[in-house]
Parts: structure tokens; sequence; C-alpha cells
């Protein structure tokens, strides 16, 4: 058993995971998020996918133990209690979603590219996300809903940047403002 | 794009494109999909599969497993009700009972590689999968048989003993071939002797997979009291418990099935794989068992779309009208009986009026997977034969293709090519549209620097779709709303659409009826969703249970006014008295007053629909080639389909695009890869190539809507019919781009660098004048 302190979420999390323990089963059976699903267990879906330490990794193919010191952040934790992230609300009003199932690994991927690049046009869209796979929709409204929810994302700034010019006004950046480091996942050979 | 044709009608909520009602959980993760769930004292399982494609089980030995740390059950074969080489009816047509059962757990003989053979349920995941290794199984391999022709030749090895097959209704033993029927019409030799163009053409194909991006999974608890509880993802609550009841030999009523959330399915996700074994693993440890399978025996040992070689012959006379149409499909059943071929029957002449038809349908048994439904089973493979000849036929004549399917349309009251005779049918709208669609009017560029090469196909495709069983209750809350509770699995968007439907007879937004997918003990019985029903079906009775919940609106109304009931009125929503224009009460304000005129109101509405209005599109693709890497772009794709009334037009859309890029990867790049000795040998979704987000443009999609009569709102089924046409479009598009007529799917990069190769080798040898 391997000793990990992590953060989850936002969260500290302390828990002991087997060695062999992937991330993927790690935050689904030790840590009780089912959020991010099992679709492959080698790479080549993204539904697994969470965003280690600002980068967004395929969960099944990083161990658990390697979470020790990190910080972690799954399609749980996207909202806040008061609002869906605009990706989230994009989806649900372009109907970007048939089953499901791939919804939180299209919608973390998504997120860290938004954080990175906010107005990302359609060709850079495509190419972040051609590690995940969909096999309902053909993409298309997961597409437009991405470009939509930049366009909420960058309305939504623009108004808290007025809010921000008053004196009295708190600063707006998110607590979960990691950066992301690397543009694309690893070992998906789906260029 | 909305084309309404009739009846022109104007509704509140139907066609409108409100939030789904499930859609918060899903996109917050927070949806419990089977592979989620986790019961107190839950255990997992694991399967041990046979390496082999066809092999004898010799021995077996499952002592090491069974003394493993950790371990709590162990099955096999032996822990299977004894089944009888008989046929039963599991819901999905008749099928030999000892076959089902093998194809659960085989018990002396494996048919295909990854059949399973045995299944361990212990601790926890790692040491389940650790001990069914030590399972030792020993096997007599025998040659494999992995194509039709393989099958049917003289001297085959012979893959199911006792397996009786039907040749036009003759019994033949000792043979490879489930089934041979014909359908036939007219006279197709006098057919062909009126024709002045004759194409002729063989196709063949590879098997492919649904490729949902869920597993299968299951947990099962198998108590003291003989009571079985299924959690699964499936497409059909119902479908399981009664596939449950005969496998296991089980009253149905002992058993009931919880349908969790599910992870796509595409027709792959009816029949049971895991639950049966998980059930066993319960039954002997007491414990809920969970399973869920690896993606390589996902692909290695769940329902693919058939494979198989087809030919098709069509004859057209000068005028341009089809004069006789011959057909053969031999379609890969997989290990057990069971291809579509008998609905890729029904589909492949449907969009044409042909006076003299017949065809031929075998269904053969080969070495690999049993087969199961792919959305529109077996109509794929059908209209890709039938559309390439008919696009040949429209070079030979030098027709439009759009007006050459005009002057051939099927419209209602022709005969299908299997008898049947059309109702009505949106084929000539949906040509029209497409010929009217930007797509079509514009003008493909192939210019090109590059030397890549610029071609558009069309292609047109049917599918009936079914009706069948569907029961919906709803209750009225006191607040206004509406509870419906439903057994149709919600895939893609139906809680939605059958809400809608209940939504707009009530006069209330639809977010006021909260829809519930119940488990077979919270609804009556319903039928798999599945054939494109679940919107019509399903819907159909939430419009009967609506339809009765105003008429005891009504009545409590006439009690609190002292009226009689049939003085009540009911429009928009809102209920006044004939007699008496003062007295009115909206929705919301009537079920404030439930309480006091006779408690609870709660109405349930049933139907068994014998069809469910067949429907038609038409697809336009635009494609580049690279004739250096044989790499095939999609440049431009545009669907036009018949949908009857799009309930919310965004999963109607939604269907037609998955439907879309489903067909697109069977066209170019998807296939069961097999080696000599009958193993796949891409499976992942590595090597199993289906489309990404890079591999496609933006999908245009025109909604055209021609009236169901079967349907209070007109609803067609939508999910299927856009599967049937992507491959024969695009086959088409390529012979435009370069000249060479694709008989073999997929397109892939090799093939198409061999079909250009040998168009040159022609070229060379027989020079142009
Ligand atoms: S489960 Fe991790 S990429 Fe598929
Ligand atoms: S919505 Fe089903 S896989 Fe994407």
């Amino acid at each position: 058993m391997v000793h990990v302190k992590t953060t989850i979420n936002g969260q500290p999390a302390e828990f002991l995971v087997p060695a062999y323990l992937s991330l993927l089963d790690t935050i689904r059976e030790v840590v009780g998020l089912t959020g991010a699903k099992e679709g492959c267990l080698d790479g080549n879906c993204g539904a697994c996918t969470v965003i280690l330490n600002g980068r967004i990794v395929d969960s099944c193919l990083v161990l658990g133990a390697e979470a020790n010191g990190g910080e972690i952040t799954t399609v749980e934790g996207l909202a806040t209690p008061d609002a869906l992230h605009p990706l989230q609300q994009a989806f649900l009003e372009e109907a970007a979603l048939q089953c499901g199932i791939c919804t939180p690994g299209f919608l973390v991927s998504a997120a860290a590219l938004l954080k990175r690049e906010p107005k990302a046009n359609e060709q850079r869209i495509r190419h972040w996300l051609a590690g995940n796979l969909c096999r309902c929709t053909g993409y298309d409204k997961i597409v437009r809903a991405v470009i939509k929810a930049e366009d909420m994302s960058s309305q939504l700034s623009k108004s808290k940047a007025k809010v921000a010019a008053k004196p009295t006004a708190k600063s707006s950046a998110s607590p979960k403002a990691s950066s992301v480091r690397s543009s694309g996942r690893s070992g998906s050979g789906r260029k | 794009m909305v084309a309404t044709f009739e009846p022109k009608k104007t509704y509140k909520v139907i066609g409108t494109r409100p939030i789904r009602h499930d859609g918060y959980d899903k996109v917050t993760g927070r949806a419990l999909y089977g592979a989620d769930l986790k019961l107190p004292g839950q255990v997992w399982g694991a399967v041990l599969r046979s390496p082999y494609a066809h092999a004898n089980i010799t021995r077996m030995d499952t002592s090491e497993a069974e003394k493993y740390p950790g371990v709590l059950a162990v099955v096999t074969a032996k822990d299977m009700p004894k089944a009888e080489s008989k046929m039963v009816d599991l819901g999905e047509g008749t099928v030999n009972e000892k076959h089902e059962v093998d194809r659960i757990m085989a018990s002396d003989k494996i048919v295909f590689r990854g059949q399973p053979v045995a299944a361990v349920a212990a601790v926890d995941r790692n040491t389940a999968e650790e001990a069914v290794k030590l399972i030792r199984v020993e096997y007599q391999p025998l040659q494999p048989v992995l194509t039709v022709e393989e099958a049917m030749a003289k001297g085959a090895p012979i893959i199911l003993p006792d397996l009786v097959g039907d040749d036009l209704g003759e019994k033949v033993k000792k043979t490879n071939m489930a089934k041979h029927f014909r359908h036939e019409f007219g006279d197709v030799e006098k057919g062909f002797s009126q024709a002045k163009h004759i194409v002729e053409r063989t196709f063949k194909m590879s098997m492919t997979h649904q490729g949902y991006i869920e597993p299968h999974n299951a947990v099962a608890m198998w108590d003291e009291d003989n009571r079985l509880r299924i959690w699964t993802g499936t497409q059909g609550a119902f479908a399981v418990r009664k596939q449950m009841a005969g496998i296991l030999k089980l009253d149905e009523s002992r058993v009931k099935v919880t349908p969790m959330e599910i992870g796509g399915g595409f027709g792959g996700k009816i029949p049971v794989y895991l639950e049966p074994i998980a059930a066993l693993l319960s039954k002997k440890c007491r414990r809920p068992v969970k399973l869920v399978m690896e993606r390589k025996a996902v692909f290695e040992s769940t329902g693919p779309a058939p494979g198989g070689t087809l030919r098709v012959k069509v004859g057209v006379d000068a005028s341009g009208k089809i004069t006789a149409a011959a057909s053969d499909m031999k379609l890969e059943a997989g290990g057990f009986p069971g291809s579509a071929v008998g609905a890729a029957a029904m589909c492949i002449y449907s969009p044409y009026n042909i006076p003299n038809t017949t065809i031929d349908g075998w269904d053969i048994v080969v070495n690999k997977p049993k087969s199961a439904p792919y959305r529109a089973p077996g109509a794929p493979q059908a209209h890709f034969a039938m559309e390439s000849v008919i696009d040949e036929l429209c070079e030979k004549g030098g027709w439009d293709p759009i007006d050459f399917r005009l002057k051939n349309s099927a419209k209602e009251g022709t005969r299908r090519g299997d008898g049947v005779k059309f109702g009505s049918i949106g084929n000539v709208d949906v040509l029209k549209a497409a010929s009217r669609s930007p797509h079509w009017k514009s003008v493909l560029n192939k210019d090109t620097t590059d030397g890549k090469k610029r071609g558009r196909g069309i292609a047109s495709g049917y599918w009936f779709n079914i009706g069948l069983k569907s029961a919906v209750t709803l209750s009225a809350n006191n607040d206004g709303t509406v509870s419906l509770v439903e057994g149709s699995t919600d895939i893609g968007g139906s809680r939605a659409s059958i809400a809608m439907q209940a939504a707009e007879v009530l006069g209330i937004p639809a977010l006021d009826v909260r829809p519930t997918v119940a488990d077979t003990e919270g609804v009556a019985y319903n039928d798999v969703t599945g054939g494109s029903r679940t919107t019509y079906a399903t819907g159909f009775a939430a419009y009967e249970a609506a339809i009765k919940m105003v008429e005891e609106l009504k009545a409590r109304a006439a009690r609190i006014w002292n009226q009689d009931p049939s003085d009540i009125l009911f429009k928009d929503g809102v209920f006044s008295a004939k007699k008496d224009s003062e007295l009115r009460l909206n929705f919301k304000e009537l079920s404030k007053k439930l309480g006091e005129t006779g408690g609870p109101v709660t109405v349930t509405g049933s139907v068994d629909l014998s069809t469910g209005g067949g429907a038609y599109g038409a697809h336009i693709v635009d494609v580049e080639v690279d004739t250096e890497t044989g790499k095939v772009e999609i440049l431009r794709y545009t669907i036009v389909q018949d949908v009857g009334k799009a309930i919310h037009p965004s999963y109607v859309e939604g269907q037609m695009q998955g439907g879309v890029v489903q067909g697109i990867g069977w066209a170019l790049n998807e296939e069961y890869f097999m080696t000599k000795e009958g193993t796949m040998a891409n499976s992942s979704f590595l090597d199993y190539r289906m489309p990404t987000t890079l591999d496609l443009p933006k999908i245009e999609t025109v909604i055209v809507e021609v009236f169901n009569p079967g349907h209070p709102f007109g609803v067609r089924g939508v999910g299927e019919v856009p599967i049937a046409p992507p491959i024969a479009a695009i086959g088409n598009a390529l012979h435009d781009a370069l000249g060479v007529r694709l008989v073999e799917t997929p397109f892939k990069p090799g093939r198409i660098m061999e079909a250009l190769e040998a168009q040159s080798k022609a070229a060379a040898v027989k020079p142009k004048r």
C-alpha cells in the first residue's frame, strides 16, 4: 500500500492505495467519485480524462500513487455550488451529449483547453479533443458547445472585470487557476 | 431547416429544444451508469475466455483458482442449468436454447475466440483477475472457418454439430448454413430482357462493431429466497429479465432488473453477456457480484454487425426505368445463427419501385463473435451494394442521380422487396429536399494544386422502424407538475422526447413533466430501446396517458363546479365550463385541488403498435483523396431525412449526425481484421479506428417532416435511418473522384492504392482512344 496525500477538486485527501492501482480506479474505488469513466483502460478513449497538476491525463494510464503531492480536477470539480461551468451549461443547451458516457472526459479536456486558450478556433478545438472518443454524437454538437462556452466565458469575464474595476470588489481569480502545461495527451496516437 | 408538409399544426412544446431532464446529472458526473454502482458487500468478478476461435474443450481444472486467497466463487458451464437443443423465444425471435447458453459460457465446444469458459468472484477486481488465470483449460484446436465462402465450401469443418439448417424450407444437417430464404415477385428474367443497361457486382464487407464507449457491465444479487436482482446498462430491462429467466430457468417474476444509465448500445446492448455469469457467481457466494468487460473482450465476444458477401444485379430500360433487380446476400451470423440478413432483405430495394425482383438471403455460421443488432441491422450492407449499382447505372445512362431516384421512387402502395406494401412514406419529399439543399446546389471545386482528387456522391437509405409494446404511468402532483414513469432506457435524450409529448397534451412546460426510467417492477412491460421505436411508441403511450389524465381532470373540475364532465372544455392548458365562462382553472390551479376532489390522480397509457412508420434518408458527401497515400478526407456532408415530426429537433439532428459518423467509420476505417487463426488483430480503440473530432467536418442536417398517420404527432423513428446510406454515398463519391468502383469495405488507404494501381495497369494495357 502506498500512502497518498493529494488535493481533489480543491479538497485535501489522504488515503492508502495498492501500488498497482490506476489513478482512475483510485478516484472511482478509493475516493468514490465516479464521474471519470472507464472505456478502454489503455489510453485510447479519453472517458477517464482528469486534470493532474494542470495537465490532462488519461487516468487509466497513471498510477494512483503518482497523485501524491499533486492536484487533481475531475468533472465533479468543474461546477461551483452556485453555477455550472460554462462548458456544462453549453453542453446542455447545445444537446452535446446523447448517452453521456463520454461527456465527463470531453468536459474536463475542454476545460483545460479553455483555461489555456480561451479563444481556440474550431480546428484547434477539434485537434485538442481528438483524444476523446464519442460514438453517439458525431462530435458536431460537442464542437459547437465548446465554441459557445468560449463566448459565454468571455462575456462572464467581461462582466467580472467590470465588477473588479470597482474599488471594493475582490479579485475574481479562480481558486483552481492552475495553468495547463501540455497541449495534448500522450500515447493516444490519434493524430 | 424544417420543411413541413402536413398537417400544418402549431405546437407549444413539440418542436422546441428544452434542456433534457437528465442533463444536469450527466454534465456533473452524478449520473449512475452500471459500472458506477457499489452495493454494500459487493465483490468483483472476472471471466476466463477462450484463446481459440474453434476448439473442443477437453479438460478443465478450477482447483487452483478456488484455493486462491480472496476467491469467493468459481463457475463454469457445469453451473449453468441444463439446456436442451430446442427453440425458445427469449424476446428477440426464437433461438436455440443450448446455443444461447453456450454463448454465455461454453460447455463443450468453442465457436469464437473470447467465448467465456469460466468465471471467478473475489474480494476485489485485481484478485478476481489474478485468480481467473489459475484456471487450467485444455483445448483441442480445430480449423477455424472465417468467411461465408469457407463456411459454405464442400467439406468445410462443421461449427455446430447440432445445427439443422433451413434451405428454402428443407431441413439440412451437417451444415454451417442456418437459413436460406427467397423473396420473389414478378418475372426477373423478363424484366432483365427489357433492360438496356444491366449492372451486376459483388461486394464484400468486414464485420464492424457498434463501438459504444461504455463496456458491458452487470451487478447481480441472487438471494436465499431465490430472487435475482440485476443492475445493468441495457437497452431493455424487460429483455434482460426474459433472457435471464430463460437461460437460468427461473420464473420471470423471480428476476428484477434495474436499468442503470447506459453508455451507448446501438443494438449491441440487447443481448445479455455478463448478467447470467454475475448471477451464477452471486448464487454461489450470496454477495452482490459486479462484472465489467474489458475492451478487448467487448470486441472479441460481443455483437458485431455481420460482414459477408452481397451480389446485386439491376436492369434499367432506355427511359431510365428500373425493370428488374436480383440480389443475394450471404451474411455472417458469427458462432451461432442469427445475422441481420432478414432485415437486409426488407431494406435493399426500398427506395425504389421495381416490378420484378428476387432476393436470396443466407444466414451463415462462422467462427467469429455472434453478431448482434447494430443500428438499422442489415441496412448499411444492403444499401452499400444496391446504391453502388444504382450509381453505376446512372453513370451508364447519363441520368442525374436524384432525377433517376425520383423517377423510380417507391411511393405509398409500392411493394417492398419482401412483399409488404408501403403506407405513407416520404422518399420523394426527401429526394426533392436533397435536390434543393445548399450542398447539392453548390458546385464542388475539383481543382486542387496538390494532386488530390475530389468527388461528390449521393445515396439513399431506408429503415422500417418498429412499434411494439410500451407503457407509461403519469401521476399529477399538487404543484402542477406531473411525474412520468416509463420503462424505455434513455440512451440519448428519450426522457425528454417522451415527456414533451405528455406536456404537449397537458398544456404544461416540458420541464414540468418529470420522467423516470423504472425497473421491471416499477412499470408495466416495455420492449427494448431499439428499432427506433422509443420516441414513437413510448411517446405514443405517454400521449395516451396524458389524454386520460385530461379526462380525469375534467371530471375533477366538473365536481368542483357542479357541472357535467361532458360540459368541461380543455384548451391551451386551461379547463373551463362550457356553460359558465367565469369558471376557469389552469392545469396548475386544478392540480392544487385534487386532494379535495377524490384524491391522487394517476393514469396509465399502453400501446402495442404493429409498425413504426418506415423512413428514408438521402445523403450527399464530398470527399478528397490523397492519391499518394490513399487517405480520404470528408470535406462536406449533408443528411436529408424524413423524421415524421421532430419532437426535440436537437436530439433528432444528433441522431442523424451520430449515425452518419458511424457510417463514415464503417466506410473508411472500421473492420474486424482477422488473422487466419480467427483472432481479431485490432481489438483495441487504437487499432479499431473509429472517427475522432479531427476526422470530420461539421455535419449538415435537413429535417423533412412527412406526417406519419400511425402516430398522433406524426413521429417516425429517427435513429437508424442515418447509418443506412453513408457507405454507399462515400463509395459513390470516391468513384466520382477517382473513377474506380470500390466493392469492399472499408475503403482504407491500402485498398484505395490497390484500386488506383489496378486502374493504371488497365489503362496501360488498353490505352484510351
Ligand atoms: S479508459 Fe482511459 S482512455 Fe479509455
Ligand atoms: S454521448 Fe455517447 S459516447 Fe458520447
